[in-house]
C-alpha cells in the first residue's frame, strides 16, 4: 500500500465516522456484506456421496488438523453415530436412514452469503470475503458471539487451548487464491462436490433437478435459506430427513438486528432532548427552590 | 442473611476534618492514611469471604494461564455462553440498572425524596459494571486482545457486540463522573467538587441514554440465536423486554442492598434518615409494581404475537409459566399491597423474588432454554469453578463498597462545605 493510499484510507474512515458511520451502523451492512458479487460455493450432491470420508482426510491434511482413520471397518463404526464438525475436523458426513434408503451427507460451513457471524463480530475478524469465503482472522477477542449467531452451529471454539482459536471451514481460502480449488472437492472420487461461481452451481443444480425429476426434489437447501448460502445441496428426500433444519426461514440473519441497530441514532437524538425539556420544566423557581431547600434541612 | 455475617462489620466515626492536599506528598501520606483497615478485622465476614477470594483469584490465574476448557469451566461447543455472561455480565448489568432509574427520577424528575439513596446506588452500579461486566475478560477467549474493538484492530461497527462493548465502556466513565463529586469531598478538594459537581447533569443523560441501549443490547446480541433460543423466550422484541425488566431488576437491587447495607452501616445515619428510608422504599416499590406490570403485559402480548401459547403445555412451558408468574406477577403484587400497607418486609421479600426471577429469566436465554431441543445429558451445567469464580468476584465488589462507604461520604453527610457550595 503506498502513501497516498494509505492517506485515503485514513481519511474516508474518519469523514465516515464523522458523518455517521458511527451512529447509523446497520447502514453499513449493504456496502459490507455484498450480495450481487460472484460468491464461489460447492454444490454437494447427496444422491452420489458415498461415504468414503475421503473428503475428511483431505480437509484435516490441508489444514493441518489431526488425519482420521478412513479404512473402511474405522468408516462403518464413525458413521453410525450423528457427529458434529468440531475444532479439529472441519467437515464430516454423515449417514441417514430415509424413505429411499441411505444417504451420506458432508455437512461443513455454509458460507452464508449474508453470515451471522460477521455480523456478530466486534472487531470483523470473521469476515464474508468478496470471493464468497467466510473466514476468521487472529484479531478475534474470542466472546464466541459468532458460534451463538450461526444458524447453522458452525464456529468452534479451542477450550482445551491457553491461546485459543475459532475454527471452522473456511473453503480452503488460501488455495483459492493460489489458484487452487478445496481440498475436499479436489480429492471427491464420486463429483458429489462441484466448485463453482454461485451462478454456476446454483444453475448446475438446477439443471439436475430439471433432468432427473424422479431423483431428486425440487428443492436446492441454501438457494434462499437465511438469504441464501454458497453451499448448496442436493437430495433426493425432504431434507429434514437427512439431518437439515427447515425452520431458519429465509431472511438473512443480520437483518435481525438492524432494528435494534437502526433505534441507536434516535436514542442519542430524542434522549437528551426528552431529558433535558423535562430537567428545565421541573426546575421550581428561585424563592419556592429556597423555601424547599430549608425544608430539606428541617428533616435532617 | 449475609447481612447478619456483616452486622459486625466496622464503622467509622469520625469528627469531620478536611484533609488538606496540596502536594502529590500529602496525597501519598493521606492514601496511607486511607488504606488501612478500619476497626475489628478477624468479623465472621472477612474470615468467610476472604478465603473463597483467594480461592477464586487462584483459579483465575490457573483460567488465564490454560484457557477456557475443563475443568475451569463446563462451556462446549453447544453452549459457548454459561455462567459468566449469564450471570455475572447480563444479570449484573440488570441489576445495576437501579443507578440510571434513580438518576432519571432524581436528576431529572427532581424528585428530592430520593437524593438520600442516589450516592450508594451510583456507586453499587459503578462497581457492578467495574467486576460484574469487569468479569467479561475471564470470559473472552482471547483476553489479550480486549482493547482492538477500542483501539481499532479492526471496528465492527455493524455489529450490536461493538456498541455493548464501547456503551459498557463509556458509562462507567459516565457513572465514575456522577459519582466523583463525592469522592472529591473525601479527598476535601473544593476547586474539583466544583468541577466535577457541575458535569453530573451531563453525565446523568448521557449515562441514560447508554444505558437504555445496552441494557437492550445485551438482549439484542442474542436476536441472531433465533433458531436456538425457544420460542417461548424467543421474540423480536427481546430488547424492549431487557431494557423493561431493568427497570425492576434494577431497583430491586437497589432494595435489597440498601436494607443491608443500611443494617451494616446504619451508625453513619441519624434516626430521622432511618423514618424517610421506610418511604423511600414504599416510592421504589410502587415504579417496580407499574413497570412489572407493564412487562407482564408485555409478555402476555408477545406470548399471542409470537405463536408460543401452544408451548404453553409441555415441559419448558411450565418453567416459562413459573418464571413469568412466579417471579413476574406474584412479586408485582407484593409490590403494590406492600407500597399499599407501607410493610417494608413484604417490599423486601419482593424485591428477593423479583431478582430471583430476574437471574431465571436471563440465565434462559444464555443457556437453560438455549439449545433447548439438546437431550439433558448434553445440557450445560457451570462447573465447580465457575461458581467460585463468581462469587469470588462478587465478594471483592462487596469489599470494595465498603471500603469505599467507610472512607467516603456515600450514606453519611457530606461534609458541611460540600453542601454549602449545592445550595448555591
Amino acid at each position: 500500500m503506498d502513501r497516498r493510499n494509505f492517506l485515503k484510507i485514513i481519511g474516508s474512515g474518519a469523514a465516515s465516522a464523522a458523518t455517521g458511520n458511527l451512529l447509523t451502523p446497520g447502514r453499513t451492512f449493504a456496502k459490507d456484506t455484498p450480495t450481487v458479487k460472484e460468491f464461489y460455493g460447492i454444490l454437494v450432491d447427496t444422491t452420489r456421496c458415498i461415504g468414503c470420508r475421503r473428503c475428511e482426510k483431505a480437509c484435516a491434511e490441508a489444514n493441518g488438523l489431526p488425519v482420521p482413520d478412513i479404512s473402511e471397518s474405522k468408516s462403518a463404526d464413525v458413521l453410525k453415530t450423528k457427529r458434529k464438525t468440531t475444532d479439529t475436523e472441519y467437515t464430516i458426513i454423515n449417514s441417514y436412514d430415509t424413505e429411499k434408503g441411505k444417504f451420506f451427507v458432508p455437512k461443513r460451513c455454509m458460507h452464508c452469503n449474508q453470515p451471522g457471524c460477521a455480523a456478530a463480530c466486534l472487531v470483523k475478524a470473521m469476515k464474508k470475503r468478496p470471493s464468497g469465503h467466510v473466514t476468521w482472522a487472529s484479531n478475534c477477542i474470542g466472546c464466541r458471539l459468532c458460534m451463538v449467531s450461526c444458524p447453522f452451529d458452525i464456529p468452534k471454539f479451542e477450550y482445551s487451548k491457553a491461546m485459543p482459536r475459532i475454527q471452522k471451514c473456511n473453503l480452503c481460502f488460501d488455495r483459492f487464491n493460489n489458484g487452487g480449488i478445496p481440498a475436499c472437492v479436489e480429492v471427491c472420487p464420486t463429483q458429489a462436490l462441484m466448485f463453482g461461481s454461485r451462478r454456476q452451481i446454483l444453475e448446475e443444480g438446477k439443471r439436475r433437478i430439471a433432468t432427473n425429476p424422479d431423483k431428486y426434489i425440487d428443492h436446492i437447501y441454501g438457494e434462499f435459506e437465511v438469504g441464501g448460502t454458497s453451499h448448496l445441496y442436493l437430495s433426493a428426500v425432504p431434507f429434514e430427513q437427512i439431518g437439515f433444519r427447515k425452520d431458519l426461514g429465509t431472511k438473512p440473519y443480520p437483518e435481525y438486528s438492524t432494528g435494534f441497530l437502526y433505534a441507536v441514532p434516535f436514542i442519542f437524538v430524542l434522549w437528551p432532548i426528552v431529558m433535558l425539556g423535562i430537567n428545565r420544566a421541573t426546575k421550581k423557581d428561585g424563592h419556592e427552590h429556597q423555601e424547599e431547600k430549608h425544608e430539606e434541612k428541617g428533616k435532617h | 442473611m449475609a447481612g447478619e455475617k456483616l452486622e459486625t462489620v466496622e464503622v467509622v466515626q469520625q469528627k469531620e476534618e478536611v484533609p488538606q492536599i496540596k502536594s502529590l506528598g500529602d496525597f501519598w501520606t493521606f492514601m496511607k492514611g486511607q488504606l488501612k483497615p478500619r476497626g475489628n478485622i478477624a468479623t465472621p465476614f472477612n474470615i468467610i469471604s476472604l478465603p473463597i477470594m483467594i480461592l477464586g483469584y487462584i483459579f483465575i490465574v490457573y483460567r488465564l494461564a490454560t484457557g477456557l476448557g475443563k475443568p475451569i469451566t463446563n462451556l462446549n461447543q453447544e453452549y459457548p455462553w454459561g455462567l459468566w455472561i449469564g450471570f455475572d455480565v447480563v444479570t449484573g448489568v440488570a441489576f445495576a440498572g437501579g443507578a440510571y432509574v434513580l438518576c432519571f427520577v432524581v436528576y431529572i424528575l427532581r424528585a428530592e425524596k430520593y437524593h438520600a439513596i442516589i450516592r450508594a446506588t451510583v456507586l453499587n452500579g459503578f462497581l457492578a459494571y467495574l467486576f460484574y461486566a469487569g468479569a467479561i475478560v475471564l470470559d473472552i477467549g482471547r483476553w489479550w486482545n480486549i482493547y482492538n474493538p477500542m483501539v481499532g484492530n479492526d471496528f465492527g461497527v455493524n455489529a450490536v457486540m461493538f456498541l455493548v462493548a464501547w456503551h459498557f465502556f463509556l458509562y462507567m466513565l459516565a457513572e465514575l463522573v456522577e459519582f466523583s463529586p463525592t469522592i472529591a469531598e473525601w479527598l476535601g478538594m473544593k476547586w474539583l467538587r466544583k468541577i466535577l459537581g457541575s458535569l453530573t447533569l451531563g453525565a446523568v443523560v448521557f449515562g441514560i441514554c447508554l444505558s437504555t441501549l445496552h441494557q437492550s443490547g445485551l438482549a439484542a446480541l442474542m436476536i441472531m440465536a433465533k433458531s436456538k433460543i425457544h420460542p417461548l423466550w424467543y421474540t423480536e422484541f427481546i430488547p424492549i423486554l431487557y431494557f423493561v425488566s431493568s427497570i425492576f431488576a434494577g431497583l430491586s437491587m437497589v432494595i435489597f442492598e440498601g436494607s443491608i447495607s443500611h443494617k451494616v452501616f446504619g451508625g453513619q445515619l441519624d434516626e430521622a434518615h432511618h423514618k424517610h428510608y421506610d418511604d423511600i422504599l414504599v416510592g421504589l416499590s410502587k415504579i417496580c409494581a407499574v413497570a412489572m406490570f407493564g412487562y407482564f403485559f408485555l409478555k402476555a402480548i408477545l406470548l399471542v404475537h409470537e405463536h408460543a401459547v401452544g408451548y404453553l403445555f409441555t415441559p419448558m412451558g411450565t418453567w416459562y409459566l413459573i418464571e413469568v408468574i412466579g417471579f413476574v406477577l406474584v412479586p408485582c403484587f407484593m409490590f403494590i399491597s406492600g407500597a399499599q400497607q407501607k410493610n417494608t418486609a413484604t417490599i423486601k421479600f419482593a424485591a428477593i423474588l423479583t431478582m430471583l426471577g430476574i437471574i431465571i429469566n436471563r440465565l434462559n436465554y444464555t443457556f437453560i432454554a438455549y439449545n433447548w431441543y439438546l437431550p439433558l445429558s448434553e445440557k450445560y451445567w457451570p462447573a465447580p469453578m465457575e461458581y467460585v469464580i463468581t462469587a469470588s468476584i462478587i465478594l471483592t465488589e462487596i469489599w470494595a463498597f465498603r471500603w469505599i462507604v467507610n472512607r467516603m461520604p456515600v450514606l453519611k453527610e457530606p461534609p458541611a462545605w460540600a453542601k454549602a457550595m449545592e445550595e448555591h
